[in-house]
């Protein structure tokens, strides 16, 4: 009975020691974060994927409560939701942001660019470009080693091994830009998610004068301004020989898709047209 | 025992088999392209315009810069355009296309057998001369000759190597211009000696070449302070760190160049164009180009006129044979696969390698076993199995801390893997991230 | 014409592969289980069967239906384990303990960690160590030599470093221990242990075997029993009554099988040569102090077992020379 008490008593001793010692040690220790911080932290999603810019979740919120004027920032995968409330804790004013997706500007699927090279080393798009213009003739296209799939962290793009193209999952999709950066192409792009998740856009970056484009791949933008005089709006610019729809001023007519004679240009999430025949309204592959 | 580099290496199969072949000149063909970008550095500026008629030798593309090379016509006709064309790796570079008309050389031009020996110019104009004559290294770095000869201000080169090892298997260029233009070669060397001012050069050669040895060393001896160094077999020797280590037993610290230690290294194509340049007046126009390969009808060496199209080369040592899977520019261990054949012969071509189709396919790679033979052959003392893991995941700083920019690239480490892990692929792409970061952080420390 | 093939240099490879490594060490273990075979007869066989074929069995159930990857059992890795595994078992063992061992080997030490080149500990001498703690009377009965046709049933005797640590703890002296092998005998194999332990003769073929076809550098076995002789002769010399001889200490136990074939496994190994040596020296010495200070009369996979801890540290702080950290030669 005797060794219980002792037992007992030496422990809570020791326990009682260790706590004040850790008591002062703390108060003496102690860094003063502004808690704004925290709660900032605890609205942001969590996932740290560095989409914002800042070394995860923390960083943003740290950055986002020292800044004066925040509508520089934002987190792309919690959009407009998030940074309302975040604005709302800190009582600061924040841009209203359409929310993004990410889609792939390729279209060099097995079947419209065929492959002339064997390209065997290792499996990364940053290693081949670095060496090799890749398989094709189109030295601007995608690779298909899938860097952008290895960079996604929230399992929404995936190779599709029939094209050897990745593809978005756009409800997975957070526009986070991890595989705009992975892209050594600079295929990728995020663009609004539009009304009703219809998108329209140029699915080619190659920028070798027509014949050359055309020659290397089917699907290739020829950089002919078809689409540019069809478009009402402006919003279709013709640059390097290749086409860019700025999609903050497309309207969704869908004139340019039909009119493009390559079928460079796609569309997403359309209701099929009525009247036009067949084979004007080119299968949409994302 | 022979000398040799002090850490790691290997021994790939030589398969020397255009050895036995003297060199031949190569038809002038009726068009050659020539890149504005053959060296390391700034792409040289074209002096000439579409419609143009130039001579053989005749200046066709300005230095632009002093880490810059010029370009001379290498033919006789009139330019057709000047355009970008798909070079090997498939990427567009600018070249200009000459038709060829006749074959009418430049009168300033030396072309008689002679030789000669006296050298008359001044150290100084003999760096000029070899700059205007647009030299650049031809074991296939291609850096610019006359800005390894500029020793900068405050740095002392007390020895020259000159570079005869040819360690890359299969290729014999350098081996054949050291037994048909030795002589040649030495009055190279001893104008490369004039120019950097040192008493001492060396002359490295591997011993699978004893005839190379015994005819250099037979001629050396009407050369002052010209040493024939025999080396054991060992490759990467032909790298310069390695050949420095291995002749005079100097190594290079991290991050330093060769004139840290007192050396330039030059390879033994360089010397011969050393001759013809100063001595005969002569730009870099041509080169020896060894054409080899397994199931090649004739491996053999010529002498091609720069801007000849790989496929005549080819064609000429007996066509591409029909299990062609892989064309190399330069040898197997570090040469570049060609993407399409109608890519013009360069300055830094020394060879082109045809590998049959199950030669060419690298086999699949498994895990990591650890079992360090990477460790053992790196030549840099490097942990290849290491850079290649932070490089793949891009742990950068740590890739920098392992010292990931002295490696070479000389490819012991994917030779050796019994895994096949594609393991330079990685440390290239971890040396390519990380030598960005550093210039980077240099050019702001300039600010 | 043909698809040309693209990829960056090198373009040639040396022809190496994990198989001509794996089958390389079983080939060098050759001449020792054909040793233990001569002493041990059918015994040994059936241990080095079971042991195998439990090992490849495992590794192949468990890529197949647990982590459903290709299978990678024709590699040679886990029977090269199971061979090793074999070698560290008295020859008489039962066969359900044998699949015990393979299976902690293939499943807790190698395929937990991700399977082949991910694993921390040596497979072969974890299953040992957990085998000999577990099973500790069935796994230091060692049947005597010469007992060719019988298994299970075999008379068991002790090792020349158990009759050793047993004779020193009751007071005697060297000289004093009775039934020790002769040292022809020693280098034979003609004595009780493990079955692929006792053959010193053959274990060295077997690493001149190794060395010839560079599947292992000469560091970490000199460096192991370099280490055990040097300590061993400094208590020797000091005292020959108390302690045994160097040669003693490296012909009995696991010395020769642990240095050579335990020690230098590729995985559980450091990378670089200083690394090496000190991981060599680190396992002679924990080998000797166990041997000569410990409650257990062998040493040898306790040292292994820790110096694989102490690996990554290893790696960690001794790195290769770098080229050109000496200025001169």
């Amino acid at each position: 009975m005797n060794v219980v008490l002792i037992t007992v008593i030496v422990l809570a001793l020791l326990g009682g020691v260790a706590s004040i010692i850790l008591y002062f040690v703390a108060q003496k220790f102690k860094v003063f974060e502004d808690p704004k911080i925290g709660e900032v932290e605890a609205v942001l999603p969590g996932a740290n994927c560095g989409g914002c810019g800042f070394p995860g979740c923390h960083g943003l919120a740290e950055a986002l409560s020292k800044a004066d004027d925040i509508s520089g920032m934002g987190c792309p995968v919690g959009g407009a939701e998030v940074m309302s409330k975040v604005a709302a804790i800190l009582g600061k004013e924040v841009a209203a942001s359409a929310p993004k997706v990410a889609v792939v500007r390729c279209n060099g699927t097995c079947a419209n660019r065929p492959r002339l090279l064997n390209y065997d080393g290792a499996r990364s798009c940053a290693i081949q470009s670095a060496h090799f213009a890749g398989e094709t003739g189109c030295s601007f296209g995608c690779l298909g080693c899938g860097d952008c799939v290895s960079a996604c962290t929230f399992g929404a793009l995936g190779m599709d091994p029939e094209t050897g193209l990745p593809v978005v999952d756009g409800d997975k999709c957070v526009a986070c830009g991890a595989c705009v950066k992975a892209c050594p192409k600079g295929i990728i792009e995020l663009r609004n998610k539009g009304p009703k998740d219809r998108r329209i856009w140029v699915s080619c970056v190659n920028k070798d004068k027509g014949a050359v484009a055309r020659k290397a791949c089917s699907a290739a933008c020829i950089g002919c301004g078809k689409c540019a005089k069809e478009c009402a709006f402006g919003a279709i610019t013709v640059e390097n020989n290749v086409a860019y729809i700025d999609f903050t001023k497309c309207k969704m007519c869908r004139k340019c898709v039909a009119a493009c004679p390559t079928h460079a240009i796609h569309e997403l999430n359309f209701p099929p047209r009525k009247a036009e025949p067949a084979e004007a309204a080119p299968e949409a592959r994302n | 025992m022979l000398k040799t580099f002090s850490i790691g290496g290997i021994h790939p199969a030589a398969n020397k088999l255009s050895a036995g072949s003297a060199i031949q000149a190569l038809p002038v063909p009726e068009v050659v392209k020539v890149p504005v970008a053959q060296h390391i550095g700034a792409p040289a500026q074209p002096v000439v315009a579409k419609g143009d008629s130039v001579k053989v030798g005749q200046l066709i593309a300005q230095s632009a810069g002093f880490v810059s090379a010029n370009v001379h016509s290498p033919v006789s006709g009139v330019v057709d355009k000047i355009e970008d064309f798909v070079d090997g790796n498939g990427y567009r570079k600018m070249a200009i296309v000459i038709k060829v008309e006749g074959d009418e050389w430049l009168e300033s031009i030396d072309r008689s057998a002679d030789i000669k020996r006296e050298i008359t110019l001044e150290p100084a104009d003999i760096v000029k001369k070899i700059g205007e004559m647009g030299l650049v290294g031809m074991g296939g770095a291609t850096f610019p000759s006359h800005v390894k000869l500029s020793v900068p201000q405050g740095k002392v080169c007390d020895a020259l190597i000159i570079n005869g090892v040819e360690c890359e298997p299969y290729l014999t260029s350098d081996h054949r211009l050291m037994l048909e233009k030795g002589e040649e070669i030495l009055i190279g060397v001893s104008i490369l000696m004039k120019a950097l001012n040192v008493a001492k050069a060396y002359v490295g050669i591997e011993n699978n070449k004893p005839d190379a040895i015994d005819h250099l060393t037979r001629l050396a001896a009407s050369f002052s302070g010209i040493t024939i160094q025999p080396l054991a077999l060992r490759y990467p020797q032909g790298g310069e760190k390695q050949l420095i280590d291995a002749c005079i037993g100097r190594q290079i610290p991290s991050g330093k160049l060769p004139i840290d230690v007192g050396a330039v290294v030059q390879n033994v194509g360089t010397a011969y164009a050393v001759y013809e340049a100063v001595q005969k007046n002569k730009p870099l126009i041509e080169r020896v180009v060894c054409v080899t390969g397994k199931t090649l009808a004739r491996p053999s060496n010529f002498l091609v006129r720069i801007g000849t199209p790989v496929e005549k080369v080819i064609e000429a040592a007996g066509g591409v044979p029909d299990d062609c899977g892989k064309v190399i520019g330069g040898g197997p261990m570090m040469g570049r696969a060609f993407t399409h054949l109608d890519v013009p012969v360069i300055k830094g071509t020394s060879g082109i390698l045809l590998m049959s189709k199950a030669e060419s396919q690298r086999a699949e790679p498994s895990n990591c076993i650890r079992c360090a033979k990477c460790v053992s052959v790196c030549p840099m003392g490097l942990e290849p199995f290491l850079l290649a893991k932070v490089s793949a995941k891009g742990l950068l700083d740590r890739a920098e801390a392992e010292h990931i920019m002295d490696c070479i690239e000389c490819g012991s480490c994917s030779f050796t893997c019994p895994s096949n892990r594609p393991l330079l692929d990685y440390i290239r792409l971890g040396k390519g991230k990380v030598g960005a970061i550093l210039r980077a952080r240099a050019a702001a420390a300039k600010k | 014409m043909n698809k040309l093939t693209i990829s960056p240099s090198p373009h040639v490879h040396g022809g190496d592969s994990v198989k001509r490594n794996m089958y390389g060490v079983i080939i060098a273990l050759l001449p020792a289980w054909a040793t233990s075979l001569w002493f041990f007869g059918l015994g040994a066989l059936a241990v080095t069967l079971i042991s195998v074929a439990s090992c490849v069995l495992i590794e192949f159930l468990i890529q197949k239906f647990v982590m459903k990857v290709k299978t990678t059992i024709c590699d040679g890795s886990a029977a090269l384990t199971g061979l090793i595994l074999a070698f560290n078992m008295p020859s008489n063992l039962p066969w359900w303990i044998i699949v015990i061992g393979a299976l902690v080997a293939i499943g807790v030490a190698k395929m937990t960690f991700g399977g082949l080149g991910q694993n921390i500990a040596n497979p072969a001498i974890l299953a040992r160590v957990f085998l000999l703690i577990s099973f500790p009377q069935q796994m230091t009965s060692w049947p005597k030599p010469g007992q060719l046709t019988s298994y299970a049933d075999a008379a068991t005797g002790a090792t020349p470093l158990g009759l050793m640590k047993e004779a020193l703890r009751d007071g005697k002296s060297v000289s004093e221990v009775a039934d020790l092998p002769s040292t022809t005998d020693l280098l034979l194999g003609n004595m009780g242990g493990s079955l692929g332990e006792v053959a010193a003769i053959a274990l060295l073929i077997g690493f001149v075997i190794l060395l010839v076809r560079r599947i292992i550098t000469w560091h970490i076995p000199v460096a192991v029993l370099g280490t055990i002789a040097v300590l061993s002769a400094i208590f020797y010399l000091a005292d020959p009554s108390a302690y045994p001889s160097p040669l003693f200490h490296l012909l009995t136990g696991g010395a020769l099988l642990g240095a050579i074939f335990m020690a230098t496994d590729y995985v559980t190994s450091p990378m670089s040569h200083s690394g090496m040596l000190v991981y060599g020296f680190g396992i002679g010495l924990l080998t000797f102090i166990i041997r000569t200070f410990g409650a257990y009369p062998e040493g040898m996979s306790f040292a292994i077992l820790i110096m694989n801890m102490l690996t990554p540290l290893i790696n960690t702080y001794f790195k290769p020379k770098r080229f050109g950290e000496v200025a001169t030669k």
